[in-house]
């Protein structure tokens, strides 16, 4: 029996025992008319050969494309060490570390954890993770309408520029607490949002402004001039980073004259694979004053018995375990496995490393928006600073453009027409670290093969 | 034994450099975007890293190293093929957004996966995407919102929960904007129906109810409570953190409810990774079908892609970025195809063998069971009211001694209603050897309250750490190291 140890003279020991016949005499407190009938959907058990081989076949029809596809996920190099770390079994089947004493390691990777992303967003304390980047958000938003005690709208003012699905899924979480998500236009020169389009909020009640820094074009914001603008109207700060680009970008804490109040954001690029979505971890860090309003959990440093240092999860009458109905989130089980993936690659990349790896990001991406609008009808939608992502424009349609480089073994990017309309058929391309520029030739070469051939559905 | 922080490890100019991008001239930024001074991230070679989390991971209790009957939470048996093979290179590489056509394969476990739940659980509709147990209740109870909003009823935003409750479910119910209502346990462990009775009305949304319950004993009138609640207009919700004590035996379908979420983590075996991550799979019957969240996963011929806002208009949305875990659902996806049709009852069969068998031998050697009429379930209850009072030693000090002998304590403390509980969860990949080891050690622990109290209040006393000042952590936080403070 697959993971069952029990032998025939066990089950009859253990059976006489509790004293009934049979092991299905357990199950008389369920009424009979509800016992259900074989599993006809379900198929036949596979040994680990069998499913070992079906899965080796469904692995390799997906192939191995080469990407250049980003929009909130993003492919790096993950030192090898990571996930060697990171499947032992002390950590992967470990729980909650509920009883520190015999979770010392957990906790302290969490407390190290901490140390790392307080210090990379800028700001004070960080939690131990959350579910994703965009739940991340949804959270950050109902934990500043807890936190601005003087703000009574639950009103937060979301760019467009803000990842779209972010903003969806801020919505379907926090609008049942009748949270108000209002958008705000962007520059179209510069594919970043301007203090101008704030000026008609001014002297309104906005609990938060949503900054997201590099933004979804991959444009670089003004972070500083719209998180004075939000202070100076009463407004908290959410930033929404990218924990590769704090290698060398402007940390939340550092934001204008104040700093952020809120950062959040996608913890993906820290080591953890993109495997169709997840699982990744979302992050989030807060100053001081409003870490009893931060959601999800949270380990301190402290001493046992005897004095010395050891490591325990704290502040828990936010949790829902303490208080239930009143607690700041649902939330329980996390990504803690992320967490640790995290962790330790940002030990190994060090702060050098990190470095590196946003600016070859950024080199990168200029080199393939060199490349690739140098080819006739493909043009570049802004003008501004970027990161690693850029939006191109095209002279026709680009579902049937990506699908004809899918064909050719290339993710070119991420359709934007069905988010951004007004942006024509335009293309968001990425180009990390692990992007050479013999990958960028290939993808400019393919992509101008396929722009070569006449319109087969011009535009009017 | 103890470790250092690995800050404490870090030399200026030491680093991994093989991992370290090849340098180039970088394109530089204007200045006004860039950080002021470098994170505060550690500087050390590989092995030290390597050593450091290594040593890290060696101060844990896991399954793979200890009996772990951690009550409500099923801490089985991670097959380790379901981590080699969710982590085949094609699994890993695959963009979240990349073309369906280079996705048929992964598509192919999710369609399947979504299919095997719904036939477990006796629903008609499945989604993969809630990343926890959380959020699968939020989910549930959102898709319960959205029903009731859309018939017009605008007044049903009260969520009804028993005393037992997961704390999560009342949280979720705040979430969701909803107001709570809790109703008591009879003496035997039953939801009171007089009190649900004059519980509900025109206000009530739906009830949330975990079956078995973390009394640890079946809901034996689950019909009755049904037909109370949804006769009211209200819907009801199964809490599938229990749902091992049942697979392939009862289908919360066929006990009527409308919306169910399950743990892959528990009861599919996925890893719980030190507190995830995790799974909360939502399933729905015909009423709440229009409102799962998205994306789901559609099969056209033998071509699949994924359902989303234009399939199903009505949906409450979406939850995640992508798709939710999907590296957890191919973990859950392969422990399924493993298990195979017959294995799904053999999980619930053998669970509730287990926990009937330390039931059994525990009462034997003197413990008292909570509900001493009833049959266990997949866990159940012993409670130590006896031992606190005439001993003056709790649950939390035999909790804390179980650590020195080797075994992972149970639950403590919850269901909130039983006074110094044990909640027990051995599950059905533990061997009889290692259930009489445990009871060995609980009447040792015993005799050890009886004659010297103060090894349990004292204990642990072989872990890495002694008992932690909790309130000290609480009142100096200390939630992340400074370099001064070295």
């Amino acid at each position: 029996m697959p993971f069952i140890p029990h032998t025939e003279a066990d089950v009859r020991a253990m059976l006489d025992a509790i004293g009934v016949g049979h092991i299905d005499d357990l199950f008389e407190e369920i009424p009979a008319q509800l016992r259900a009938g074989p599993l006809a959907g379900i198929p036949a058990a596979l040994n680990e050969m069998e499913i070992g081989r079906l899965m080796e076949e469904r692995a390799a029809r997906d192939g191995r494309s080469l990407c250049f596809i980003g929009a909130g996920a993003y492919e790096h190099h993950i030192p090898s060490a990571v996930w060697a770390i990171v499947t032992r079994g002390e950590l992967y089947s470990a729980y909650t570390p509920y009883q520190a004493e015999a979770s010392q390691g957990t906790l302290q990777m969490i407390y190290e954890y901490q140390t790392m992303m307080a210090s990379l967003t800028g700001l004070e304390v960080s939690n131990a993770s959350l579910y994703d980047g965009a739940s991340a958000l949804a959270e950050a938003a109902l934990m500043a309408v807890r936190a601005h005690r003087r703000s009574r709208s639950a009103r937060i003012l979301v760019p467009r520029t803000v990842n779209p699905t972010y903003a969806k899924v801020a919505r379907a979480i926090a609008g049942n607490q009748n949270l108000v998500f209002e958008d705000l236009p962007y520059c179209t020169d510069g594919g970043h949002t301007i203090v101008e389009s704030l000026r008609r909020f001014e002297g309104e009640d906005i609990t938060a402004l949503v900054i997201q820094q590099p933004n979804f074009f991959g444009t670089l914001e003004d972070v500083d001039e719209l998180t004075d603008w939000a202070h100076a109207h009463g407004a908290l700060v959410i930033a929404v980073v990218n924990p590769s680009a704090l290698g060398i970008l402007k940390a939340p804490g550092e934001w204008g004259a104040r700093g952020a109040d809120i950062a959040c954001g996608e913890g993906q690029p820290l080591g953890v694979p993109l495997s169709s979505g997840g699982p990744y971890f979302g992050f989030m860090a807060t100053r001081m004053e409003f870490v009893r309003q931060m959601p999800g959990r949270i380990v301190g440093r402290t001493v046992d018995l005897e004095g010395r240092t050891g490591f325990t999860l704290t502040l828990q009458a936010r949790e829902q375990h303490i208080r239930r109905g009143k607690a700041t989130s649902n939330i329980c089980t996390n990504q803690g496995l992320l967490m640790m993936a995290g962790t330790i690659y940002l030990s190994l990349i060090g702060p050098k490393g990190l470095a590196e790896v946003a600016s070859a990001c950024v080199t990168h991406t200029h080199a393939l928006v060199a490349a690739l609008s140098s080819i006739a009808g493909v043009s570049v939608a802004f003008d501004r600073p970027r990161f690693h992502e850029a939006v191109l424009q095209l002279d026709r349609p680009v579902g049937p453009v990506l699908d004809a480089l899918a064909a050719r073994g290339i993710e070119g990017g991420f359709d934007l027409s069905e988010h951004y309309p007004e942006l024509g058929p335009a293309l968001l391309v990425c180009a990390t670290e692990t992007k050479t520029q013999a990958d960028i030739d290939a993808y400019a070469w393919a992509l101008g093969e396929i722009l070569q051939a006449p319109h087969p559905d011009p535009l009017p | 034994m103890t470790e250092k922080l690995i800050f404490e490890y870090s030399q200026p100019g030491r680093g991994a450099a093989v991992q370290h991008p090849a340098t180039h001239d970088a394109h530089a930024l204007p200045a006004k975007f860039l950080r002021r001074g470098p994170p505060l991230l550690p500087e050390v070679s590989e092995l030290q890293a390597v050593r450091h989390f290594t040593r890290l991971s060696q101060l844990n209790f896991s399954i793979d190293t200890q009996f772990y009957p951690l009550g409500s939470c099923t801490m089985k048996y991670n097959p380790r093929a379901c981590n080699q093979y969710a982590m085949l290179p094609g699994f890993l590489a695959r963009h979240p957004l990349a073309s369906q056509s280079h996705g048929q394969g992964f598509l192919a476990c999710m369609y399947e996966l979504q299919e095997m739940l719904k036939e477990v659980t006796g629903m008609r509709g499945v989604s993969l995407t809630p990343m926890a147990g959380a959020q699968g209740e939020f989910a549930g109870v959102a898709m319960i919102r959205a029903y009731h909003r859309t018939r017009g009823d605008h007044e049903r935003t009260e969520i009804i929960v028993p005393d037992a409750a997961h704390g999560t479910n009342p949280a979720t119910a705040s979430m969701c904007g909803c107001t709570v209502k809790e109703v008591p346990s009879t003496p035997d462990g039953d939801v009171d129906l007089d009190a649900l009775r004059a519980t509900v009305g025109p206000r009530t949304a739906g009830i949330m109810l975990t079956n078995p319950s973390t009394l640890g004993v079946f809901e034996r009138r689950i019909m009755e409570v049904g037909r109370i609640v949804h006769e009211a207009g209200g819907l009801l919700y199964y809490d599938g953190a229990n749902l091992n004590a049942i697979l392939g035996k009862v289908r919360p379908g066929d006990m009527g409810f409308d919306v169910i979420h399950m743990n892959l983590h528990k009861t599919f075996s996925t890893p719980h990774g030190g507190g995830g991550p995790g799974s909360g799979a939502v399933g729905v019957g015909d009423r709440l079908l229009p409102f799962l969240p998205i994306p789901i996963v559609g099969k056209e011929g033998e071509r699949y892609r994924w359902l989303a806002e234009r399939d199903l208009p009505q949906s409450i949305g979406r939850l995640s970025g992508f798709m939710g875990n999907a590296g957890v659902l191919l973990r859950a996806y392969i422990y399924m195809r493993m298990l195979g049709r017959d294995g799904m009852a053999r999980v619930a069969e053998y669970a509730t063998l287990n926990a009937n068998y330390l039931l059994h031998r525990l009462t034997q050697a003197g413990f008292d069971a909570a509900y001493p009429g009833r049959r266990a379930s997949h866990e159940f209850i012993v409670t130590l009211k006896r031992q606190a009072r005439t001993l003056n030693v709790t649950a939390m000090d035999f909790a804390k001694r179980l650590l020195d002998y080797g075994c992972h304590a149970p639950t403590t403390y919850f269901p909130l209603l039983v006074p110094e509980c044990l909640l027990i969860e051995p599950t059905e990949t533990e061997a009889k050897e290692d259930l009489d080891r445990f009871v060995e050690a609980m009447v040792s622990i015993q005799r050890e309250a009886e004659t010297a109290p103060a090894t349990l209040k004292g204990a642990p006393h072989t872990l890495p750490v002694r008992r932690l000042d909790d309130l000290r952590a609480n009142k100096h936080l200390d939630l992340a190291w400074k370099p001064q403070a070295a």
